[in-house]
């Protein structure tokens, strides 16, 4: 019996036994759900919620998943398929359908910029998972026992956080060699066009990442304090994880503090993946029968159960119960990097079995990632290939030409990971909401609320509630808008400062990194002027 | 772990599940849903050579 998952041929299932329509339909469900698994949900959403207020950060974070989350991601889903069906694949190329202006597909350029600079980085975090799983099989990061310091200073050391260049010292290279891999896997397998090949793979991949978070989160449950720290104990590291924190004994004080907000819409759109135009490019290859409706809202559960569930309930309480609520305290060890490559580890090496679950967590987490870039590299395959007018095989080499100079740039400017941390703020916080607002406005506004919603409900496998438009229209856009510009009220001042005054005696690495972003942004540009003289021809407009 | 803890947990906690529950019921029970529904990867960008 074999599983597919999903495509082929029409009215199969119809001739299909049963069992194996439910065993499609099952690796279905796997693979939908499974896309959305990611380091996001183990790493990152934890460490938010700690820095956030604890439980009071669901709070924003249930908010900005129903009225942010669901609704921009059938947005993106519904706009990519509508402008699939008028010949555009590339985010540009949708915005100029949609807006029917040559100058809307500059709307869109994001959408293609942001996958590649934030690849760029994400590249090098997918590869510190494969060397934690190199490591743990190896025994090195279990030979660490009890020692925090000695897991901090190998990871400091693996990403070369201490000086720049310092991952391109003589004999330090070991790092710098699974980044390299990974690179390669990664453009290998666009290259020849086997992403579908190992989405397959982590259909069953995915499913075996969440049954070992599972195992880890049963054992979690189960742990006993230690001796010399009985108060140390799982109700109280629960407690750390979900007691909603008021500062100054006000719960209205911690909800008005708009980077709780901003923490929390931001965490839903790296996780869900909706708002930087990966969505907007794949669903524009659907056919106008495909379901968009149910696909996206499976995704979006299957992460947000994967986040909440799984991510919320394994980190937090272990590592306080092993590193206690002093060490915690401390925000840089429980921020993304920090709470995932220093804090885990140390759980994993306390736990029994820890070397077994250390190696298949990290190497797990490794396979989500690289469905995750691979997914990053489309959009602008896609722009390539329309502005261009060339195949797929020099727009994936042009495209590697591009991320392997940031990723080089990002790697050898590591010292305190300033270039990571600029292109990651920019790409990952500042435009990505400026994109998903724009791309709630087309939806709700040009496209409108009757096309929207038929649009959406086109090929439906549920019933949309009609109300969704009227949330799209103004409720969403008016939450991004607001949130984002006292956001930047708060933030932009000091970033603004660290861009003017380096550190005495350094790079400029900021402004370098601004100036890599500013060179990406301006060849896309050239890139979409020559899609836009090619999208004249009406037979190229009228593909479908 | 105080009381507002304890219901912040269960409301979320559940609130996911439910969610997620509710999807894969809908998945199983509506007939030829698996010729309808795509993960991103597993789309055809049709554009291989």
């Amino acid at each position: 019996m074999t599983i597919r998952l999903s495509g082929g041929l029409k009215r199969v299932s119809q001739l299909k036994p049963t069992t194996e329509r439910w065993s499609t339909r099952i690796g279905v469900i796997l693979a939908v759900t499974g896309s959305a698994v990611g380091l996001g949900n183990f790493l990152r959403f934890p460490g938010q919620a700690a820095q956030n207020g604890g439980g009071l950060f669901m709070i924003p974070y249930l908010v900005a998943f129903l009225i942010v989350g669901i609704p921009l991601a059938w947005s993106e889903w519904s706009l990519g398929r509508h402008g699939g069906t008028r010949g555009h694949n590339s985010a540009p190329g949708i915005f100029r359908g949609v807006l029917r202006k040559p100058k809307g597909a500059y709307v869109g350029m994001l959408g293609t910029v942001m996958p590649v600079l934030i690849y760029t980085y994400y590249v090098i975090v997918e590869a510190l998972c494969l060397y934690y799983a190199w490591h743990y099989l190896t025994g090195t990061l279990m030979g660490f026992g009890d020692d925090v310091s000695a897991v901090g200073e190998f990871f400091a050391q693996s990403l070369g956080l201490t000086d720049h260049g310092a991952l391109f010292a003589p004999g330090q290279g070991q790092f710098l060699g699974f980044v390299a891999l990974c690179f390669f896997i990664n453009f290998f397998l666009i290259y020849r066009g086997l992403s579908r090949g190992i989405e397959r793979f982590c259909a069953f991949a995915m499913p075996l990442l969440v049954i070992c978070a599972f195992i880890v989160l049963g054992r979690v449950l189960t742990l006993q304090p230690l001796p010399d720290t009985p108060d140390q104990n799982l109700l109280a590291g629960l407690g750390f994880m979900w007691n909603p924190a008021q500062e100054d004994g006000s719960i209205w004080r911690t909800l008005s503090d708009v980077d709780i907000w901003l923490a929390a819409t931001g965490q839903i759109f790296f996780s869900l993946s909706v708002g930087f135009g990966l969505i907007l490019t794949y669903s524009s290859y659907l056919k106008k029968d495909d379901d968009v409706a149910l696909s996206s809202l499976t995704s979006v559960s299957g992460n947000g159960f994967c986040e909440v569930v799984l991510g919320g309930m394994i980190a937090l309480p272990a590592a306080f119960i092993f590193l206690g609520p002093v060490f915690l305290s401390d925000p840089d060890n429980i921020g993304t990097f920090s709470l995932g490559f220093v804090t885990l580890p140390n759980v994993f090496n306390q736990m029994p079995g820890g070397a077994f679950f250390g190696f298949l967590f990290f190497f797990l987490l490794f396979l989500a990632a690289v469905t995750s870039s691979l997914s990053m590299l489309q959009p602008s395959i896609a722009l390539l290939e329309e502005g261009l007018g060339i195949t797929r095989k020099p727009s994936v080499a042009i495209l590697g030409f591009i991320t392997l100079m940031g990723t080089l740039f990002i790697a050898y400017f590591s010292a305190g990971a300033t270039a990571l941390d600029t292109v990651d703020f920019w790409m990952a916080n500042f435009f990505i909401f400026i994109f998903a607002t724009l791309q709630t406005l087309v939806f709700g506004w040009v496209i409108g609320p009757k096309r929207g919603y038929e649009e959406l409900s086109a090929g439906a496998e549920i019933r949309v509630p009609r109300a969704i438009m009227f949330v799209i229209r103004y409720i969403s856009p008016l939450f991004l808008i607001t949130v984002f510009v006292l956001w930047c009220k708060n933030s932009l001042p000091g970033r603004w400062e660290a861009i003017m005054n380096p550190p005495p005696g350094e790079p400029p690495v900021v402004l370098m990194s601004l100036g890599f972003i500013l060179i990406v942004i301006t060849f896309f540009a050239f890139v979409i002027a020559g899609a836009n003289q090619r999208w004249k021809d009406p037979a190229t407009e009228e593909r479908s | 772990m105080t009381i507002a803890g304890w219901i912040v947990m269960i409301v979320a906690i559940g609130g996911m599940t439910g969610l997620l529950l509710w999807c894969v019921y809908k998945v199983l029970s509506t007939p030829g849903s698996e010729e309808h529904l795509h993960s991103p990867l597993d789309i055809d960008t049709k554009d291989k050579e």
